[in-house]
């Protein structure tokens, strides 16, 4: 029996099905810090690791954390750490490190009410930036937002999967209603684990940083395997040597911005419902999207033609995908989010004035209730 | 003939250039550790150097030929516990500086203490933060003039030996530059213990606290190094007033305590 795979039905919390997701990718060590509305995935996965070999610490704070974190997965480790909003503020200097350095590592928020201490056991999406944009400088990042115990467990699979192959931060966006919510969640009898690109050369022809044609992601031998790997946060040449030349400061953030931004088609994952013929779409994302479904479903029987788009992928924003669909006709989009208009801006320059774009935000501590937003896909049709 | 320097077959070819003044301590800190290395004839490529930010963050990253691991400031320990987590076979040995270690990342240096991990952590001590250009530091003496204390500075200094003995360090010694053999023996012996060592060294910095506070240049602060400090055996019959502004030598602490790693192994062991 495979001890890593919970293979069948269970009800599982979000946070645990989150915890799920880390064993089922392979995750060896997790590192995390007491905090609500995330402590839960620390608690499972304490148990869940030592079980199959695995190493749970519990960090002296989230900046311990994540660094233990990134010290592990360059000892050839899959890592992850879970946090909330003020738990990131703590990290975000690991998180340009981790960027800079190319460490893949998972980053759970499990989003609770803000700013400061905010209300820890209230929900909000008010991270939205902060973990796109919280460290120094230039770098990208990956960010899933699951709505649902099934996507807690689905996305961070997949985060592990993304974090090795673009050698990225990737984070899951949770917020505190799919952290503690709990759901039917269905594991598989069989996942993809995506294992990390090793080097096919030996060392003495081993360039640390290059890449070919083909990738802008070098491959990555861990620490002990006879490589002399130079893993520095400071700008680095292909072969790892510290730098202060703009050819190389340009060449390096230029790549770790493009090796994502790139490949943002590959990235998107979006779900849609009533498509076709809609002429006022809700974009939305996370718990809030439940709620936009059941309103654009109310609307949909009531003959107005609403359409229901959630992003799955926050980061890299979808684009080239967004700007197909206002080419397709819908005339307004509206943009629930529990913050104060965060999203909605990129959505603003994503459709170029394409479409109206109505945000309608709510900062944290109280769900959008369907029929608030049912009430205004009413008002804008 | 070509005149090769012993150690230099422990150096990263292409790295030549360095990051320290003249007469900085980090050479000979550099060296003491790599000599350990040679003297017991271990393999560079059992270990992973982890350092901070700071002048001393320089002494491995990226010159050591093996796995090196130049983190951001104050983490140094936190990474090095990853490593070590993941890589329970790999000797690691964290090098950095006071700023470093005991003021941003003092944190990370009592809880490894307390966790008793198996690294080595040599702190190269100038009492000042010599990179930024000379600010207090929290192992600046009492009164001292610096860029940031032009009244003097009203803060104690950390005593870091008696800071990671008190969390539970199983080896820590301090030494300063000037003791080079004495330091190396240290580095010796930390590498061979299982829990976690430190190990101070009093390290000058000319320009910023040499000079600035008039102490005088390399030879000189090496100099008063000698005259002012004292072994751990002699030191032991002085009073407190006797050793007031003395720097004590030697091995502080040295005792077998459960490591965490081999802990978690035999933990597992009993659930299995």
């Amino acid at each position: 029996m495979n001890k890593r795979l919970l293979s069948g039905i269970h009800l599982l919390q979000g946070d645990e099905a989150c915890a799920e997701g880390a064993m089922a990718a392979g995750c060896d060590l997790f590192a995390g810090y007491p905090i609500t509305p995330a402590t839960e995935v620390s608690e499972r996965l304490s148990w869940r690791l030592f079980d199959v070999g695995g190493i749970f610490v519990q960090g002296a704070d989230e900046l311990d954390s994540l660094t233990i974190v990134i010290g592990a997965a360059c000892g050839g480790w899959k890592a992850m750490t879970a946090t909330s909003g003020n738990g990131i503020c703590l990290m975000q200097e690991c998180i340009g490190y981790a960027a800079i350095t190319e460490t893949p590592c998972v980053i759970v928020d499990v989003q609770r009410a803000g700013p400061g201490t905010g209300v820890a056991t209230k929900t909000m999406q008010g991270d939205v930036y902060q973990v796109r944009y919280g460290s120094n400088a230039d770098y990208s990042i990956i960010a899933l937002v699951p709505d649902s115990p099934q996507e807690m467990f689905d996305l961070t699979l997949e985060a592990f999967n993304l974090s090795e192959i673009y050698r990225v931060p990737t984070f899951i966006l949770a917020d505190e209603i799919v952290g503690h919510m709990r759901e039917k969640v269905v594991i598989p009898e069989k996942v993809s684990v995506v294992e990390r690109r090793k080097p096919k050369v030996p060392p003495k022809d081993f360039i640390p940083f290059k890449v070919n044609s083909d990738t802008d992601v070098p491959p990555m031998p861990a620490f002990g395997e006879g490589y002399r790997m130079p893993v520095s946060g400071l700008t680095h040449t292909e072969t790892g040597s510290p730098s202060t030349s703009y050819e190389v400061q340009k060449a390096l953030v230029e790549r770790l911005c493009n090796k994502v931004e790139k490949k943002v088609d590959d990235l998107t994952r979006i779900e849609t419902a009533f498509m076709e013929d809609a002429e006022v779409l809700v974009l939305s994302y996370g718990s809030t999207a439940r709620a936009a479904r059941r309103a654009v479903i109310r609307a949909r029987k009531d003959g107005i033609k609403a359409g229901y788009l959630r992003l799955i992928t926050l980061w890299p924003f979808p684009d080239p995908y967004l700007k197909r669909v206002v080419s397709e006709g819908p005339r307004a989009i509206i943009v629930p989010e529990m913050n104060v208009g965060k999203m909605v801006r990129e959505v603003e320059r994503a459709v170029g004035g394409k479409a109206e774009v109505i945000s309608f935000p709510k900062p944290g501590v109280e769900l959008h209730r369907p029929d608030e937003i049912y009430n205004l896909i009413r008002r804008v049709r | 003939m070509k005149l090769v320097h012993p150690l230099m077959k422990y150096v990263r070819p292409g790295a030549i250039s360095t990051a320290t003044c003249t007469g900085c301590g980090d050479g000979i800190i550099a060296q003491a550790v790599l000599r350990a290395i040679d003297e017991l004839e271990l393999n560079i490529d059992d270990f992973v150097f982890v350092s901070g930010i700071g002048c001393a963050g320089w002494i491995p990253s990226p010159f050591f030929n093996a796995d090196t691991l130049h983190t951001t400031h104050g983490r140094p320990i936190a990474f090095a516990t990853g490593v070590k987590l993941a890589r329970p076979d790999r000797e690691v040995v964290v090098i950095s500086g006071d700023g470093d270690l005991a003021a941003i990342g003092g944190n990370h240096l009592i809880h490894a203490a307390r966790r008793n991990i198996g690294m080595t952590v040599i702190c190269a001590n100038n009492g000042i933060y010599g990179m930024t250009g000379g600010q207090v530091a929290p192992t600046t003496p009492l009164g001292l003039k610096t860029t940031t204390t032009p009244y003097g500075n009203v803060e104690r200094a950390f005593d870091l030996c008696a800071l990671t003995d008190a969390a539970g360090a199983s080896y820590v010694a301090r030494w300063t530059t000037y003791h080079a053999r004495g330091l190396t023996r240290s580095v010796k012996k930390a590498l061979t213990k299982r829990g976690f060592s430190f190990i101070e060294v009093i390290s000058q910095c000319p320009l910023q606290y040499g000079r600035r506070t008039g102490v005088g240049n390399a030879v000189a602060m090496m100099k008063g190094y000698k005259e002012n400090s004292l072994s751990v055996k002699k030191a032991a019959s002085l009073s407190e007033e006797e050793l007031k502004n003395k720097i004590i030598v030697g091995e502080l602490v040295d005792k077998d305590m459960p490591e965490l790693t081999e802990q978690i192994e035999k933990l597992r062991r009993i659930h299995e």
